[in-house]
C-alpha cells in the first residue's frame, strides 16, 4: 500500500507537470458528461417519466453510474492501457520486478482527468439529492455507497478481462467497450426499461443489476425488502471469474520483439 | 550457479507476402510456420564468471535471456538458477538478477531519474542503508551526479544508458543480464560502461551475462564465449581457443626498398604495390621472426607491422563456418 502511495504521488507529479493537457482534458471529460445530462434534461422535460422513473431518478442513478465508472477508471486505467503495455514489451519489464503483475498494472497508470467526469457526476448526486423524495437516512446513505462501490468493483473488472483477452489477441477488442462505456450511457436509467433479455444479460452474464437496479429500488423507496442494498456486494463475486480468465491469460503469455 | 538443461523454444510465426490480396488471403487461411528459437541448449555458468553470448540477429539470444530471466517458459527442458526456476518462482527469483534491455527503458520516462531510483528501492524493498552506499557507489562510478536530476526523457543515450545500468544494480543483483548494453552508444560512453561492468565483476563477484554485436566488448569483458545459432549452441569456450582455432594467419605489411620479395614456405604473398608487401603467415609452419628475417635477407626493410585478424573477422568467419 505504502509502494502504491508511491506511484500514486509520481503520477500526480506527472500530472503536474503537463498541466495545459491535464486541464483541458478535465474540462473536456466533464462536458461530453454533462452534454448526456443535458440530453436527459430535455428529453424528459418533455416527456416527464420513462415507465415511471421521473428526471431525478434517472439523474441520480446516471450519478451513481457515472461515479463508480470514473473511480474505476481512474484507478484501472492500466487494463484499459493493456494492449499498448503488452505490445510495447512493458509487460516483460513488470514480470522482472518481484511483485505481483496486477499490482504493477494497476498502478503503472492512473488517470487523474477523470476527475472531470467526477465533478460532473457530483453535480449529478447533488442534483438528484435535493430534487427527489428519497428520506435520507442512515441505511439509504449506505446503500448509495455501495452502488458506487460495487459498481467501481464490476466495472473494475471489466476492464481486468478487457486486458486478459489482450494476451491471446495482442491488440485491443473494441467490442469491450460495449460493456464499459456502453454500460455508462445506457445505465442511467435502471436497467429494467430496456426489457427482459437486457435485464436478463445484466444481471447473469455482467452483474450490474446487482449494483444498479436492485439496489436502486431500495433507495428509491420502490421496495421493502432491505437486503437489496446488500446485492452490490455480490456484485462483487465477478471478481473471481475475472481473475481466473487473467490467470489462464498471463499462462498463454508470449512476449513480443526481441 | 545458473544451470541451463536442453531448453527448447517454438514460435509460431505466421507468414505471408506482400500486398493487399495476400493480406485478405491470409485473413482466412493463415500459413503458420514453426519457428525453433532455441533448440535443446545446455550450458553451465559459475558464479562470477563473464560470459559473452554471441550469434547474429534472430539467432535466439534474446529468448535466452528471457528464458533465463523468467519471462518466456520454454517449452521444454530445465534451468536452474541458484536453485530456483526461473518461471515457476519468478518473484523469488528477479530479486537476485538486473536485467538491461540496450533497446528498451525501465526508467519512467518523465520524472527525475532519482525518482525512479527511488520507486525501484520500494519496489525491491532495498534497506534504505544498502539503498543508500550502493547509490553513492554507482552515482560515484558512472559519474550520475547531474544526470540523477534530470527526467529520463531529456538524456542522451549514453546518458540514459549508465543510468540504466545503475537502476538494474540497485538492489545488488548477484546476477546481471546485458543485452546489447552498449548499442549506439559514442567511443566514450562504450568504454565507461565496460569499464564499469569490468569493476563491478571484480569487486561484487556479479555474475554478467552479456549479449552483443559489439566484439570489443567481448574482448574487452569475457573470457569465454557462448556461441549460439538457428536456436542451438554452436561453441562454447574461451576467447583464447577461439582465436588459435580461427584466426591462425597473422598479416605481415612491409614497406621496403628494393626488388620483389620471393615469399618462402609458410608465408603467402597477398598484395604487393609501390614497395609495399603485405603477406599472410601461418604460424604452424613459420614464426613470424623467421619470417621477417627471411624478408630482411632479400630487400633492405624500412617498415614494418604484424596483425591478427580482428575478433570481427573471427566472428564472421565463425558464423560463415556455421553457415548461420
Amino acid at each position: 500500500m505504502r509502494l502504491y502511495f508511491k506511484f500514486f504521488v509520481m503520477h500526480l507529479k506527472i500530472a503536474m507537470q503537463y498541466k495545459l493537457s491535464f486541464l483541458f482534458t478535465t474540462i473536456g471529460q466533464f462536458l461530453v458528461s454533462f452534454n448526456v445530462f443535458l440530453g436527459v434534461l430535455f428529453l424528459l422535460q418533455r416527456f416527464h417519466e420513462v415507465k415511471g422513473y421521473g428526471l431525478s431518478d434517472v439523474v441520480l442513478c446516471y450519478g451513481i453510474i457515472l461515479m463508480s465508472y470514473s473511480i474505476a477508471e481512474m484507478f484501472m486505467r492500466g487494463f484499459d492501457m493493456f494492449a499498448g503495455t503488452i505490445s510495447n514489451c512493458e509487460f516483460d519489464r513488470m514480470l522482472l520486478r518481484p511483485r505481483s503483475c496486477i499490482f504493477q498494472v494497476v498502478s503503472g497508470k492512473l488517470e487523474f482527468t477523470r476527475i472531470g467526469r467526477m465533478l460532473q457526476a457530483l453535480v449529478m448526486f447533488a442534483y438528484g439529492i435535493t430534487k427527489s423524495d428519497v428520506q435520507w437516512d442512515m441505511k439509504r446513505t449506505v446503500t448509495l455507497l455501495l452502488m458506487v462501490l460495487g459498481g467501481s468493483v464490476v466495472f473494475g473488472c471489466l476492464f481486468l478481462i478487457y486486458a486478459s483477452i489482450c494476451f491471446f489477441t495482442i491488440e485491443g477488442l473494441e467490442f469491450m467497450n460495449i460493456l464499459t462505456d456502453g454500460a455508462r450511457e445506457y445505465g442511467k436509467y435502471p436497467l429494467d426499461v430496456y426489457g427482459k433479455g437486457v435485464f436478463r444479460f445484466c444481471t447473469y452474464l455482467v452483474p450490474y443489476t446487482l449494483f444498479q437496479y436492485y439496489p436502486f429500488l431500495y433507495l428509491t423507496g420502490r421496495t421493502d425488502r432491505q437486503w437489496y442494498m446488500l446485492l452490490p456486494v455480490l456484485g462483487c463475486l465477478f471478481l473471481l471469474p475475472s481473475y481466473l480468465l487473467w490467470r489462464v491469460g498471463m499462462r498463454h503469455y508470449k512476449s513480443t520483439g526481441s | 550457479m545458473i544451470e541451463v538443461q536442453h531448453i527448447s523454444k517454438t514460435f509460431q510465426v505466421s507468414r505471408r507476402g506482400a500486398g493487399f490480396s495476400e493480406a485478405f488471403k491470409a485473413l482466412f487461411h493463415r500459413q503458420y510456420e514453426c519457428i525453433k528459437a532455441l533448440d535443446d541448449i545446455s550450458f553451465r555458468i559459475e558464479d562470477g564468471e563473464m560470459v559473452g553470448y554471441i550469434g547474429p540477429n534472430g539467432a535466439g539470444k534474446s529468448s535466452t535471456i528471457k528464458v533465463l530471466s523468467g519471462i518466456l517458459t520454454p517449452d521444454r527442458g530445465t534451468c536452474s538458477i541458484n536453485g530456483r526456476i526461473p518461471w515457476k518462482e519468478r518473484t523469488a527469483h528477479v530479486n537476485e538478477i538486473g536485467v538491461v534491455f540496450g533497446q528498451r527503458s525501465q526508467l519512467w520516462w518523465d520524472v527525475p531519474v532519482i525518482d525512479s531510483f527511488e520507486l525501484l528501492r520500494d519496489i525491491y524493498r532495498v534497506p534504505r542503508r544498502l539503498y543508500d552506499s550502493n547509490l553513492e557507489e554507482l552515482v560515484t562510478l558512472l559519474k550520475l551526479e547531474e544526470l540523477v536530476r534530470t527526467p529520463a526523457r531529456q538524456l542522451s543515450l549514453g546518458q540514459r544508458m549508465r543510468c540504466e545500468i545503475a537502476a538494474s544494480l540497485l538492489h545488488s543483483p548477484k546476477i546481471l543480464f546485458l543485452d546489447e548494453p552498449t548499442i549506439g552508444l559514442d567511443a566514450v560512453s562504450k568504454i565507461a560502461v565496460r569499464d564499469f561492468i569490468l569493476e563491478q565483476n571484480r569487486k561484487h563477484k556479479t555474475t554478467v551475462i552479456l549479449t552483443t554485436h559489439d566484439m570489443q566488448d567481448i574482448e574487452t569483458l569475457t573470457k569465454r564465449i557462448i556461441l549460439i545459432g538457428k536456436g542451438k549452441i554452436l561453441m562454447d569456450g574461451s576467447l583464447e581457443h577461439i582465436r588459435k582455432r580461427f584466426s591462425a594467419t597473422k598479416k605481415l605489411t612491409v614497406e621496403y626498398r628494393g626488388k620483389h620479395i620471393i615469399p618462402c614456405d609458410g608465408m603467402e604473398l597477398c598484395s604487393s604495390s609501390n614497395q609495399i608487401a603485405s603477406f599472410e603467415i601461418n604460424p604452424d609452419k613459420l614464426g613470424v621472426s623467421d619470417a621477417i628475417a627471411h624478408i630482411s635477407s632479400q630487400v633492405e626493410v624500412r617498415d614494418l607491422s604484424v596483425e591478427s585478424a580482428s575478433i570481427d573477422k573471427i566472428v564472421a568467419n565463425l558464423y560463415q563456418q556455421y553457415q548461420i
